[in-house]
């Protein structure tokens, strides 16, 4: 029985079964029982996820050759069954009408479901001392929200997606409304449940009536009628589609002006939640669906987007900049990074949707380590005012390792993961063809002089200079066994992913390559400016010196990917 | 010789910094410095066998090794890729060389100091960058040495982290090199756009095949109206340029980014010289050097290139004339020479500016170490109003530092004396528009430096001692520098009484490195020995190859008849900067301050360095925190953002309220409201108003 069949449903269901598991467990006074059962279903689930890229060339083979026959996307680890059949007028595909279960993954989703996993794990054990009362309600919430993570990333029904993208609100609404750290924690829940709700039942909507246009909810179906206008005549309808579509999940990035739920929900969420709370979900159901769906909307309102992600890059790193909260001080730094990946997916160039994928795993694990390191510290001294800090330097060396590393990898340091993310999208923003593309480049890539300020900044203020007020007050600790195995494969694939990239790359490309704008550059391009700016009218054919061109210098061809499809 | 020996000239350092990183904190003393030094020594050696390599093939070859891709999507492709040709071979040269010698200087300057193994990890690490920037074949790889260097001069900037003055150091040098990085990010972005790759092969072929303006003129130029002899600028490549000057400006401390350098000098002095004087901040020049295939397609990028470097050169001496700081007086005369190498390649004596880089590196690591070696004697002391009559209690110091003072001041025959002058004669032959205005401001420059330094050698070394010689002894190695914890005290007072005097000559282990580089700043401008003095300048020839394969570079076929006159009239002007210092610190050593005080507006804005950092603190870092703070952070975020999620609150509990008044529990009012919906039904469907229909 071939594995590939059914390991995607078995990566949802063991988080979900973990969740039944521990509902029924007894809730004990100082026991660890919920922890150590969670971290072992989220560790298998982990190892279920790692099974992915092993076998996703093979897999990916072995689809492409049906959707070859179909003319559709291929993914991998496809499986398929009929849920609810719906009786419609007009079935134009009979093979995937109704609602059906239908998993899979490609290029751009199959590396977020492995960081998923990964990163739950690592949620579990920075709550191992955080939470200690109502362990059980915590980690069921906690589990059900990875199950509705990876059904998002793993759907291609979208009524499937639909129900995991509802789901994912709830769990995460509770975790802050009950785990939240003060106060103020039922309103941040509120707010993020209302931000996130509102344009979600609209979406809602818009799928509707995606199937009343088409009769199949099915992703691989409708992406090749949108390719081929199938959808609709009726453009002031698509528009309006595509707007509900982008933006339920420019909310959930969120993209800059859409931010107001971001820095109450990161301010109250507990570390765990906190570390898969903003980005991904939104970015990958961006270039799945509103790409997918409306490839024409979405390159019509790319200037817009290209716009608004360069001002949210600056706009989050100046603000990053002034904040004495520490979490305050993540949340904007957060909407610095997911902007960045915001500007790279809509150049609609190869190298801005590689960058911005990629960029959306190292982000997630950035975000990661400065969570739990910001937990950390609080955990030790109970305030995330930076002003209370300073001089732990010389107390914690591995924590300040760490927390350096960390930002390094953050401020995009070459060989760092943040660098290849970031150097990507700059460039693709740079050979993008949208409007006013080159002024929003330089405003985008002035992000990186002001990301160094505001993480140096918080560096120097928590672990230089003269010893603060709270660590004078309290004795800290370094870095325990604990913590160093939450942080020690992060701050790894930070090395690891900024020299190695193209093992990352490979798969994200087949898919960048399929949806970015077919460029008609790469050629020896000097060519083009010697038409267009040395010689006029008369000149018909591009001047090559003959000593000295392309040719006769033995210039290698440009470098493309075995993969490549043009 | 195997060519994949390569990759472990950068490697070694790495491993030696990923030791001392891991394990050093345990281990003793001596076994840290050994690592790190033979991790030094291991690269020099194999550069040394390249040298012997590549001078016995063919000089033009260009040798690369490429390894696994880094970055490789479809349409652009990016690999770890090094290749070494005889401009890397200096360089190479002088960043292992110089490295290794003050890496031997490091053991013992640093040797009671806290955090020894990180010292020596961190110098490890900076090694590594340095010699990944310097090796690398393509701008992406040289931009991971360019970041990675910057990485190292922070850490090692705020090596005394404790110190506010320290870190806030480090955290300016690095954010005032992103400035810089930033632009050379964009050049990247441009030459992807333009040429769809980033290898120096590739790119610098493709501009070679842009046509020239003479063919320009030849072809379709006199037909489109340009004039025959307008040199030709494609415009994107000035933009290139550009945006690489301003990469250059912000590694080698050049105009207007400058500010960094001497506020590094918070870092311990090992690290100035190595850093801060005699490699990283030489970046700049062996990138604009490298490129320089870009850089000669651009008049107008060449222009501000020697602009900027003769502006920064005059800029920075006139505040070295004024300061007390023995290391920020070495600090501001270091953006001064940078200046020159900046105007060199700016005229596109490249060669010139590469043979001033290597003489540099040698006198003013030399400079610096001997600047440390004083600090070391005066247990700390970096003020020159305290100092005084050392040349007697510290004779090898002196010595040495004399021969690197000969060498910065261009007095003949030492080191900086030939390329020095090398570079003002070919400012003065260049067909620069301002040519002769940049010899002058050149030789005037040459002027403040001999005049400066001499200052420094007779404040130092010469007159009555200003220093507390009791206090030296009590107060061994002053906190004010050497920040230490507690346990180090004890030793480091123990280490101290067994000396008769406060004042003391370091140890060999410092000494040896001065006098390995007074030789070289002596002999190592012999090199460069033009042939009108009589010498065959072998360091252009040596970097012919390199720099001979830009066509447009226009060979100056006028004889250099006039050489002679103008090494003249700089050593002239070199030894009447020696005479004005002598007047003014040791004949009359009170005519300075009288001097200062005839004219105290201008001597303020002087010592006030030109009010640069005020303006950049009080305007510009000020403006962008207090828009942040008041109209981003207040208006837009707590204002509008905040405020529409509570508005739309507020309205929908607004139309709650009114809505909620249907439902009165009142069964007439229900009759009511269902009369009223009924004919609202009847009358939409008789007047035909349908919904929105998709």
């Amino acid at each position: 029985m071939n594995p590939d069949r059914f390991i995607l449903s078995q990566i949802l269901l063991t988080p979900l079964v973990g969740a039944a598991v521990l509902a029924c467990l007894p809730e004990r006074e100082g026991k660890k029982l919920h922890h150590v059962v969670a971290l072992a279903f989220t560790l298998l689930t982990f190892l279920f996820t790692l099974h992915l890229p092993y076998h996703f060339a093979s897999s990916m083979a072995a689809a492409q050759h049906a959707a070859d026959k179909f003319g559709t996307q291929p993914f991998a680890f496809e499986s398929f069954h009929p849920w609810i059949s719906l009786p419609l007028r007009e079935h134009p595909f009979v093979l995937a009408s109704g609602i059906n279960y239908h998993l899979g993954v490609d290029g751009l989703s199959m590396w977020l479901v492995v960081l998923t996993g990964l990163l739950a794990p690592l949620g579990v054990l920075a709550s191992w001392n955080a939470v200690a009362t109502r362990t059980r309600t915590f980690f069921v919430l906690f589990l059900l929200q990875q199950v509705a993570m990876i059904g998002i990333f793993i759907s291609l029904d979208l009524f499937l997606y639909y129900g995991f993208w509802e789901l994912s609100l709830v769990p995460m609404a509770l975790l802050i409304a009950i785990f939240g750290r003060t106060e103020g924690r039922r309103r941040a829940a509120i707010k993020y449940f209302l931000y996130a709700f509102i344009p979600s039942a609209i979406l809602l909507v818009a799928m509707i009536w995606l199937y009343t246009r088409t009769g199949t909810f099915d992703m691989p179906v409708l992406q090749v009628l949108a390719a081929g206008h199938g959808i609709s005549p009726n453009g002031h309808a698509l528009w309006l589609c595509s707007l509900a579509f982008l933006v339920a999940f420019a909310v959930k990035v969120p993209i800059f002006p859409l931010h107001g739920w971001l820095s109450d929900a990161i301010v109250e969420a507990p570390t765990a939640a906190v570390m898969v709370l903003a980005g991904k979900l939104g970015l990958y159901s961006i270039l799945r669906f509103s790409f997918g769906l409306f490839p024409e909307q979405s390159r019509h309102i790319a200037p817009l987007l290209i716009a608004l992600g360069a001002l949210g890059i600056v706009y989050g790193a100046l603000n990053a900049l002034i904040q004495d909260d520490l979490k305050k001080f993540a949340a904007f730094s957060t909407l610095s990074h997911v902007s960045f990946i915001a500007l790279g997916i809509f150049t609609f160039t190869v190298s801005g949707i590689d960058g911005g994928t990629y960029q959306i795993l190292n982000e997630s694990l950035i975000g990661a380590a400065l969570f739990i390191l910001l937990g950390l510290l609080y955990e030790r001294y109970g305030t995330y005012d930076m002003r209370d800090y300073g001089g732990l330097a010389a107390r914690h060396p591995w924590m300040v390792t760490s927390f350096v590393i960390m930002s390094l990898a953050a401020v995009g340091l070459p060989m760092m993961s943040g660098f290849v993310g970031e150097f990507l999208i700059l460039n693709g923003a740079m050979q993008s063809i949208a409007a006013h593309h080159i002024f929003w480049t330089v405003v985008a890539t002035s992000g990186v002089i002001f990301s160094a300020a505001y993480m140096l900044w918080m560096i120097q203020r928590v672990f230089y200079g003269a010893v603060g007020y709270r660590p004078s007050e309290i004795a800290g600790f370094d870095l325990t066994l604990r913590e160093h195995l939450e942080l020690c494969p992060l701050i790894a694939l930070f090395l690891i992913m900024g020299l190695l990239s193209p093992y990352w790359m490979k798969s994200i490309d087949t898919y960048a390559a399929a949806t970015a704008d077919k460029p008609a550059l790469f050629e020896p391009s000097h060519i083009r400016h010697v038409e267009t700016e040395t010689y006029g009218p008369t000149t018909a054919t591009p001047f090559v010196d003959p000593a000295l061109g392309a040719g006769a210098l033995g210039k290698p061809a440009p470098a493309t990917n075995p993969g490549a499809k043009y | 010789m195997n060519l994949q020996l390569l990759w472990l000239i950068p490697l070694l350092p790495f491993a030696g910094f990923l030791i001392n990183g891991t394990l050093g904190r345990k281990l003793p003393r001596p076994a840290v410095s050994a690592v790190a030094l033979l991790f030094t020594l291991l690269p020099a050696l194999i550069v040394l066998r390249l040298w012997l390599f590549m001078s016995g093939t063919n000089a033009a070859n260009a040798y690369t090794v490429t390894s696994a891709p880094w970055i490789a999507i479809t349409g652009l492709q990016i690999n770890f890729s090094f290749a070494v040709d005889h401009l890397t071979l200096i360089m190479l040269a002088v960043v292992t060389g110089v490295g290794f010698l003050i890496h031997i200087y490091s053991a013992g300057y640093m040797a009671h100091e806290d955090g020894y193994w990180r010292f020596f990890a961190y110098l490890n690490l900076f090694m590594f960058f340095m010699l990944v920037l310097v090796l690398s074949a393509n701008f992406l790889l040289l931009f991971v040495g360019w970041e990675g260097v910057g990485l190292a001069s922070y850490l090692l900037i705020g090596f005394y982290f404790k110190k506010d003055s320290a870190a806030n150091a480090g955290k300016k040098a690095f954010i005032v090199n992103r400035i810089g990085d930033f632009g050379f990010l964009l050049a990247m972005f441009l030459i992807i756009q333009h040429f769809g790759s980033l290898d120096f092969n590739s790119v610098f072929s493709s501009v070679i095949s842009l046509p020239s303006h003479h063919v320009v003129a030849m072809t379709a130029g006199q037909l489109a109206g340009i004039p025959f002899n307008a040199p030709y600028n494609h415009n994107f490549i000035t933009a290139i340029c550009l945006l690489l000057v301003l990469g250059a400006a912000g590694k080698s401390a050049q105009l207007p980014l400058y500010v960094w350098l001497p506020d590094a000098m918070e870092g311990p002095t090992p690290v100035s010289a190595l850093i801060h004087a005699a490699t990283m901040v030489t970046a700049g020049i062996y990138m604009v050097a490298r490129c320089h295939v870009l850089f000669d397609r651009s008049p107008t990028a060449l222009t501000v290139v020697a602009i900027i470097g003769a502006a920064t050169a005059l800029m920075a001496a006139l505040i070295g004339m004024v300061q007390h700081d023995i290391k920020r007086v070495l600090a501001y005369s270091t953006v001064s020479q940078l200046g020159y190498m900046f105007m060199a390649c700016g005229v596109g004596a490249y060669e010139a500016g590469i043979f001033h880089l290597m003489t540099h590196a040698f006198f003013k690591a030399l400079l610096f170490l001997a600047a440390g070696s004083v600090i070391h004697a005066l247990s700390g002391e970096q003020d020159m109003r305290l100092m005084g009559g050392l040349r007697k209690r510290i004779p090898i110091t002196f010595w040495t530092m004399t021969a690197g003072v000969l060498a910065i001041a261009g007095i003949f025959p030492f080191a900086g004396f030939f390329s020095k002058d090398e570079i003002l004669y070919q400012a003065f032959i260049s067909d620069h528009p301002f040519a002769k205005l940049l010899w002058a401001v050149g030789l005037f420059t040459a002027l403040l430096t001999s005049f400066y330094m001499f200052r420094l050698w007779f404040k130092t070394f010469f007159g009555a001692p200003r220093f507390d010689d009791h206090a030296a002894a009590l107060d061994a190695h002053g906190a004010a520098v050497h920040a230490r914890s507690d346990t180090t005290l004890v030793m480091e007072a123990e280490h101290d009484t067994g000396q008769a005097h406060g004042v003391h000559e370091s140890p060999w282990i410092m000494t040896l490195p001065l006098i390995v580089l007074a030789i070289l700043s002596t002999i190592g401008g012999w090199v460069g020995v033009p042939l009108a003095l009589g010498g065959h300048n072998e360091i252009e020839h040596f970097l012919e190859p390199v720099f001979s394969a830009a066509p447009g570079l226009v060979e100056h076929a006028a004889s250099r008849s006039a050489e002679p006159v103008l090494a003249a009239v700089s050593l002239v002007t070199a030894l009447l900067g020696f005479f004005a210092a002598y007047v003014f610190y040791y004949r009359k050593p009170g005519i300075a301050a009288a001097f200062a005080a005839k004219q105290p507006a201008l001597y303020k804005l002087v010592a006030n360095k030109f009010y640069v950092d005020e303006f950049y603190n009080g305007v510009i870092v000020a403006f962008i925190l207090t828009f942040t703070r008041f109209i981003l952070g207040g208006l837009i975020d707590a204002g509008i953002i905040q405020g529409a999620g509570s508005a739309a609150g507020a309205t929908t509990r607004g139309l709650g309220s009114i809505t909620r008044r249907m439902q009165s529990g009142n069964i007439r009012s229900y009759a009511g409201w269902l009369a009223l919906g009924a004919a609202a039904v009847v009358i939409i469907t008789l007047f035909g108003i349908h919904p929105l229909h998709f």
